[in-house]
């Protein structure tokens, strides 16, 4: 069946974003993400090493014809930062979406969620898709959608903890209020991480660390993509319920005796 | 005769020594950086891609060379 991922307007077969971060060098990068079948990539924004300017760049690797590329504001500790990373990132010429990240604290990573707010505000009003990270609260969910953010992003567990869905119940809530996309962002840890979040009905799932810092990344990738759309698959066929007896599978009609 | 003069500006946070009335595009060739692949700002100002050969630099200006490298 068709099952296309709508967001902004543009329709993917993937559901899984991945993260370029943290790769031995740029050809497992591409090869991780090409094994990973995701279209939109994550990318951040740096200053270049002015004294030894490497000839290589990421985008060497990843052709933004192939893929969506999408800025993040990762190490941006306040509103003005994250909203002037956006803009530097959408001179680069690869569009107007950005994954907004304003981050309150460097031991958790959580993100400031008053800070969040005043950067989607501003952002959307100069016409950026913004995908913001977030805590797992719907209410926050809610202010963001409101703003006219694209989706909404709510963490599973902290960036790169690998812990998986810690409150699936306030992702629950959240799905059942957005009415723009929920993609789960950060904290998943292995493929079935991944498939709860879908089978749980979000539209998508954003990692890096859980594929990068896998022992074999390229297989972790291949991992994830099936793990993403195994649990969009059992989403859509809707699961049994859940009984504490048995039923038995086979009849029993016709039993001997 | 013309000597050649030189101005001070901030890069990437460093203090740099660079030819007077270089543009934005004089600098990038001189730092041997592609200017297809990276943004300036300039004072804070984003320098538009297409303004990189007709805008010049003085003394005492503070750029902000970036890119794409790999995040989450």
């Amino acid at each position: 069946m068709e099952d296309f991922f709508e967001l902004a307007g543009s329709k993917y077969r993937s559901r899984l974003i991945v993260g370029t971060g943290k790769y031995k060098d740029f050809a497992e990068t591409k090869r991780a993400i090409e094994v990973s079948g995701a279209e939109i990539v994550t990318v951040a924004v740096r200053r270049v090493n002015i004294t030894d300017p490497n000839k290589e760049n990421l985008l060497d690797y990843l052709d933004p014809k192939r893929y969506t590329i999408l800025p993040n504001t990762a190490g941006c500790y306040n509103a003005d930062d994250a909203v002037r990373t956006c803009r530097l990132a959408r001179e680069a010429g690869v569009g107007k979406m950005v994954k907004l990240e304003v981050i309150g604290d460097d031991r958790t990573l959580f993100p400031d969620v008053p800070a969040t707010l005043d950067a989607a505000k501003i952002l959307v009003k100069e016409g950026f898709v913004v995908l913001p990270y977030i805590t797992d609260d719907p209410i926050t969910a809610q202010k963001l959608e409101d703003i006219g953010c694209a989706a909404v992003m709510p963490l599973a567990a902290p960036i790169g903890s690998g812990l998986g869905i810690r409150n699936p119940y306030n992702i629950r809530i959240i799905l059942e209020h957005a009415k723009v996309p929920v993609i789960v962002d950060a904290g998943v840890g292995t493929a079935s991480d991944a498939a709860v979040a879908m089978e749980m009905g979000c539209a998508g799932v954003l990692m890096n660390t859980a594929i990068a810092s896998a022992k074999n990344p390229i297989l972790m990738a291949e991992a994830m993509r099936q793990g993403v759309e195994a649990g969009r698959k059992a989403y859509l066929a809707g699961r049994i319920p859940k009984k504490l007896y048995a039923t038995a599978s086979s009849p029993l009609d016709g039993i001997l005796n | 005769m013309r000597f050649l003069i030189f101005m001070k500006i901030k890069i990437n946070g460093e203090e740099k020594q660079i030819a007077d009335g270089l543009t934005v595009i004089g600098l990038l060739e001189s730092l041997q950086i592609r200017p297809g692949r990276v943004v300036v700002e300039r004072n804070r100002d984003i320098v538009p891609r297409d303004s990189f050969g007709a805008t010049a630099l003085a003394e005492g200006d503070a750029l902000e060379i970036v890119h794409f490298v790999g995040g989450g």
